[in-house]
């Protein structure tokens, strides 16, 4: 409609600069190396920006803040095109250990910190992490197996709510 | 570009905010910069000890550290640089210490 459309003095003008982002919350759906990274590294970002950052793990993303799963995350090498290695060969026995060794010294040459350093720092930093219940009922995960760090474990309601106002990221 | 009089000096600012030319800071600057930034004011013995590190590696390397850095080399941890700074320690320290905004995505 025409007047919905007439600027005002209440709407913003289109020279206006675009608001900051303020909070973020983002979601670790995947287990893989390469699928959780990401995820920390915008959730680490977000704080160093002073940005307000939730990190929320739910399926298999809950390896990232499980106590014994945690320091043998995997990189996934099978149905990965990006490694441009054949679907066959990304099956071979080893080949999953061997390209994770090989981007984990990758990583580490660029001085970014393993996972579990990572998390850990990523809670130093004033971020909130947090575990969810669905997921750990479905893999029947207690509390004490997942590590010190995590802030609680929550519902996907507890979750809008905790995300309200700011920004949603699914990864 | 931006030009600003902090303790009373003429100093050269980018878009940002940040100093263009990091020669012109003085410590006398330090505390007016960290009032704008946003940082908590007195600024404390560790607050210089990141502001003075920050500096240092800036004039050695050319840019100044990440938090991960910082957290790793300064000899204050990850958690005090957030009390410190707590809206982004790399990004405000070196906005105090008159150096460019660290660049690196960890």
């Amino acid at each position: 409609m025409a007047t919905a459309m007439t600027t005002t003095e209440s709407t913003p003008g289109a020279g206006d600069k675009p608001k900051a982002i303020e909070k973020v919350s983002i979601v670790i759906s995947k287990g893989s190396l390469e699928e959780i990274y990401p995820g920390l590294i915008m959730a680490n970002g977000a704080r160093a920006e002073g940005i307000e950052a939730n990190l929320f793990f739910t399926f298999f993303g809950l390896d990232a803040i499980h106590k014994k799963r945690i320091d043998h995350i995997k990189v996934a090498t099978v149905g990965n095109p990006g490694l441009h290695i054949p679907t066959w060969a990304g099956g071979l026995p080893g080949v999953s250990a061997l390209m994770t060794k090989y981007m984990e010294h990758q990583i580490e040459e660029l001085d970014i910190p393993g996972i579990a350093e990572f998390v850990e720092m990523i809670s130093d930093t004033g971020a909130g992490l947090y575990g969810c219940l669905a997921s750990v009922d479905l893999f029947g995960i207690t509390r004490d197996e997942l590590i010190d760090q995590v802030d609680d474990i929550i519902t996907v309601g507890e979750f809008y709510d905790m995300a309200a106002g700011g920004q949603i990221i699914f990864t | 570009m931006p030009t600003k009089e902090i303790a009373g000096t003429t100093v050269e600012l980018n878009d940002e905010g940040f100093f263009v030319d990091p020669e012109q800071w003085t410590e006398e600057m330090a505390t007016p910069l960290a009032e704008q930034w946003g940082v908590p004011v007195p600024l404390t013995d560790k607050h210089w000890q990141v502001l003075h590190f920050m500096r240092s590696e800036y004039f050695e390397k050319g840019t100044g550290p990440t938090v991960r850095k910082l957290g790793k080399t300064s000899g204050v941890t990850v958690k005090e640089l957030y009390q410190l700074f707590p809206k982004g320690p790399a990004k405000l320290a070196a906005g105090c210490a008159g150096i460019p905004k660290p660049r690196g995505c960890v």
